[in-house]
């Protein structure tokens, strides 16, 4: 049965730089990097030392909270360098890739003849486990709860996101024989969405609940799924598996091989040329916009203009990222910028801001904040653009406070800051949204979790 | 060196001393600021606090400019009661013009400079920006204040508003109290014998009264509002068309409720007010209204009663006499005052409008209520948000007990 999902509320943010529908290969980086901070409230424990070479899928560092939870490396090669900040805190690990990418080999199985516990030390040894995400909390998966269904969003509706149906066309069989695994592991459905007017390679898999998602963003964010399809209670775990990491998993399956490689889409106003490439997970940025970025005080982000990581060249593409996002820094003053009428910027309002006179103009937004930062002061705004049934405001100020009682009551199980990255876009006030919910998370989890 | 340059060296020059909040408040004030978005998403709307303030000080610019050439005509028309006989050529006269200079005028500079000044103090003290609040407070006080208010009054008034109404609490947003209106209720607690009466709402009214009582033989002005007559169950002259554009004495800025319901389109419009609120609260007045006319049809309240006068008012009369509409589209969409939530607001709005129209009729010895019901309310919207919030509370227990069954 397929349970379509329409959400009013929500808020398009068009802005230049879609990426045209072309792949290029990029070649094989001469350094990638794993960044343990990817993996939000992992504390990583190094197993290969500096010096060592590694194949690809080899794990490089593991889980100090549960040693079964391996983090590999994506190419073959020689570990580097092991780049530490504050209080020795690693921030990346490198690995320069000897240009051959060997793969250790973890054996081809037959997903529908394993069972759950089997499919669940495959994902553990060959380094998978981290794909699979948790809500409440956003955090990688515990693999000691059982969770009461897994989504998957194969529609993404955030600015400029890269089109999955683009992406994973092809991919059929490795996302199939991915779900046959993970359908495993879960008491409950598989629900799998897709936008409404799309061909999505995930649309005929088997075993799944197929839901078709229409209406602006946040509608392809999984979190608006869930809580429109199966919204979480109190004591119930979901997980959530992107579709491009169940393409890795699927390759895992039918040929051994922890295969990294997806389809990243270069976006924004600040690439000569916005398009798909196909790199390994970790490449450095440099490598992937290579004579295509113009930068010149230009934001490189890890991921969409909402929820993305800034980034410079010299870093590394997100472990989760299928994106990388070049838009102009707006660090310059703006001649009485807040009192006359606005044509070139995105609002909610009609504030003598004209952006509802032509609801499909595409914008040039830059970085700057548009104002200062200041307490809460306007409501009834967030309501507009945010489809879950919670009370954003109300949530986001018991966030603060830390009223535990209250942040449970209000529905902080609910949540994952990409939840709130439309809020704060439009938040008249400034405030960190997304920064409050992950710090409010972060407190749930180590006092209720 | 471009001035932009030189304001920015400044900024780098002041950064992290006591001054920097003083000195951003005036620069922001010329150049949106250069921040950058740092975490969380890398763009942001274009709507800042200042924006949103300005468009709401916009909104109540022609009920200022109104009250400015009221304030004339009330005055002159007070001594010479045929100028009311053709209102329109009267009315937009320059004589009547100075006298909204010379009297409306300094309460706006009063106002602005004595509440701008306290908060430029605090900001200083408490090390944070200066909060744009105050900028729609500085014109909503010379707005609801009578015109004959002496500016030492004003300037007490303000000082006390700003600083316990809002800066206790920690500034703009974290407010219970609408600050404008504890500077009116500090006004009316404090000089009771200047903010009501007949003698303050006509410029020159107190001024005559005293000469006559110093044995002056010149005429008296009056200086009567009408809900004062019929608080004393008097009629008044004034017809629907001067009530509804505002050819009345009153307040500075509250009288034409036809400029009223502009600025309310113009709020709506701009989706910075909430026409929730203020459609409920002429909703909650229309009521109230009604449910006295009905008394009154049913012979339970006789003319020979103190409220009669009030109580047989026309509902629709209610809504245009008064502050009624100023403070339903100015003083109850403060968001930081009002009901947070959506259905919230449509309760507060209700109960502002039916409590207003029943403070108006049963205190007969100052009949205007808007403002004390606003300030009621106020200390309950937190109240009522809470009873909304729990429902959805409930339904979130709810969905668990029911997965549990």
């Amino acid at each position: 049965m397929s349970k379509d999902i329409r959400i009013k509320k929500g808020l398009d943010i068009k802005l230049i730089g879609a990426a045209e529908k072309t792949t290029s290969q990029s070649n094989l980086s001469s350094v990638y990097g794993i960044m343990p901070e990817d993996f939000h409230g992992i504390i990583p424990k190094l197993i290969a030392r500096e010096g060592v070479s590694v194949k690809a899928g080899e794990a490089i560092f593991l889980s100090k909270d549960d040693e079964r939870i391996l983090f590999p490396s994506p190419v073959s090669g020689k570990l580097i360098e092991v780049i530490r900040g504050a209080r020795r805190k690693i921030l990346a690990v490198k690995i320069a890739a000897d240009g051959k990418q060997e793969y250790q080999d973890f054996g081809k199985k037959d997903a529908s003849k394993m069972s759950a516990e089997e499919v669940k030390n495959h994902l553990f040894t060959s380094g998978c486990w981290p794909f699979i995400k948790q809500r409440p909390f956003d955090v990688v998966a515990n693999p000691n709860q059982t969770p009461k269904a897994i989504f998957i969003s194969a529609y993404a509706s955030a600015p400029l996101a890269a089109d999955l149906d683009y992406t994973l066309a092809g991919k059929e069989f490795e996302l199939q024989t991915a779900i046959t695994a993970i359908s495993k592991l879960t008491s409950g459905k598989v629900h799998v969405s897709v936008s409404a007017n799309s061909s999505s390679p995930l649309a005929k898999l088997s075993g799944i609940e197929l839901h078709k998602v229409s209406g602006p963003h946040p509608s392809g964010n999984v979190g608006t799924q869930i809580a429109k399809i199966n919204p979480i209670n109190k004591g119930e775990v979901v997980w959530v598996v992107t579709p491009q990491d169940l393409v890795i998993i699927g390759e895992l399956l039918l040929t051994g091989n922890f295969n990294a490689t997806r389809i990243i889409a270069l976006t924004g106003s600040r690439f000569s040329k916005p398009h798909y490439v196909s790199a390994i997970i970790g490449a450095s940025i440099a490598d992937i916009t290579k004579n295509n970025l113009v930068n010149d005080n230009t934001r490189i982000i890890s991921g969409n203009v909402l929820s993305g990581t800034q980034v410079k060249e010299d870093n590394f593409i997100g472990y989760y990222d299928n994106q990388i996002t070049a838009i102009p820094e707006g660090d310059d003053y703006e001649f009485f910028g807040w009192n006359k009428p606005v044509f070139d910027k995105i609002s909610t309002s009609r504030a003598f801001t004209f952006s509802w006179l032509n609801p499909n103009k595409k914008y040039d937004l830059t970085t700057n904040t548009n104002g200062e930062h200041r307490a809460f002061v306007v409501t009834g705004s967030y309501e507009q653009v945010f489809p879950l049934d919670i009370y954003p405001m109300q949530l986001l100020k018991a966030f603060m406070y830390k009223d535990l009682d209250e942040m449970e009551a209000l529905g902080g199980y609910e949540v994952a800051p990409e939840d709130f990255a439309l809020t704060e876009f439009i938040c008249v006030s400034k405030q960190p949204h997304q920064k409050i919910i992950r710090e409010g998370l972060d407190l749930m989890r180590q006092e209720l979790g | 060196m471009s001035l932009k340059q030189n304001l920015h060296n400044l900024k780098e020059k002041y950064k992290g001393t006591k001054m920097a909040p003083a000195f951003n408040a005036i620069h922001t004030f010329l150049y949106m600021p250069n921040d950058v978005t740092r975490g969380g998403t890398h763009i942001k709307a274009a709507d800042d606090l200042k924006r949103t303030m300005n468009i709401v000080i916009m909104a109540m610019v022609p009920c200022l400019l109104f009250g400015m050439f009221n304030a004339g005509y009330q005055h002159y028309a007070a001594i010479d009661a045929s100028l009311r006989d053709n209102v329109l050529v009267n009315f937009f006269t320059f004589d009547n013009f100075w006298i909204g200079i010379i009297k409306v005028l300094p309460l706006v500079i009063v106002s602005y400079g004595v509440g701008l000044g306290v908060e430029f103090i605090f900001a200083i003290i408490k090390r944070h920006e200066v909060e744009e609040g105050y900028l729609v407070t500085g014109m909503l006080v010379p707005l609801i204040v009578p015109i004959d208010t002496p500016l030492w009054m004003l300037a007490v008034a303000v000082v006390f508003g700003v600083v316990i109404g809002k800066e206790v609490f920690g500034g703009t947003g974290m407010n219970i109290l609408n600050p404008a209106l504890t500077i009116r209720a500090f006004l009316f607690f404090a000089y009771p014998t200047w903010m009501s009466g007949d003698k303050v709402w006509v410029y020159g009214a107190a001024e005559r009264a005293n000469e006559i009582a110093a044995g002056s033989n010149a005429d008296a002005i009056s200086g009567e509002t009408i809900l004062g007559s019929y608080a004393q169950n008097l009629t008044t002259d004034y017809s629907i068309f001067d009530k509804f554009f505002g050819f009345i004495p009153g307040s500075v800025g509250e009288t034409s409720t036809f400029l009223i319901l502009l600025g309310a389109a113009f709020l709506i419009f701009t989706k910075i007010g909430s026409w929730r609120i203020i459609v409920s609260t002429f909703l909650g007045a229309a009521a109230m209204g009604m449910i006295f006319n009905q008394v009154v049809a049913a012979d339970i309240i006789t003319s020979s009663s103190k409220f009669y006068g009030l109580m047989s008012t026309a509902w629709w009369e209610h809504l245009m006499i008064g502050g009624l509409a100023f403070g339903a589209v100015y003083m109850a969409t403060d968001p930081v005052t009002a009901s947070q939530t959506n259905k919230g607001k449509w309760i507060y709005g209700f109960l502002i409008g039916f409590i207003s129209i029943m403070i108006r009729v049963f205190n007969p010895a100052y009949p205007e209520g808007v403002f004390l019901a606003i300030l009621l309310m106020n200390v309950f919207a937190p109240t009522i948000d809470h009873y909304v919030v729990q429902g959805n509370v409930k339904r979130r227990l709810n969905r668990a007990k029911l997965k549990t069954v």
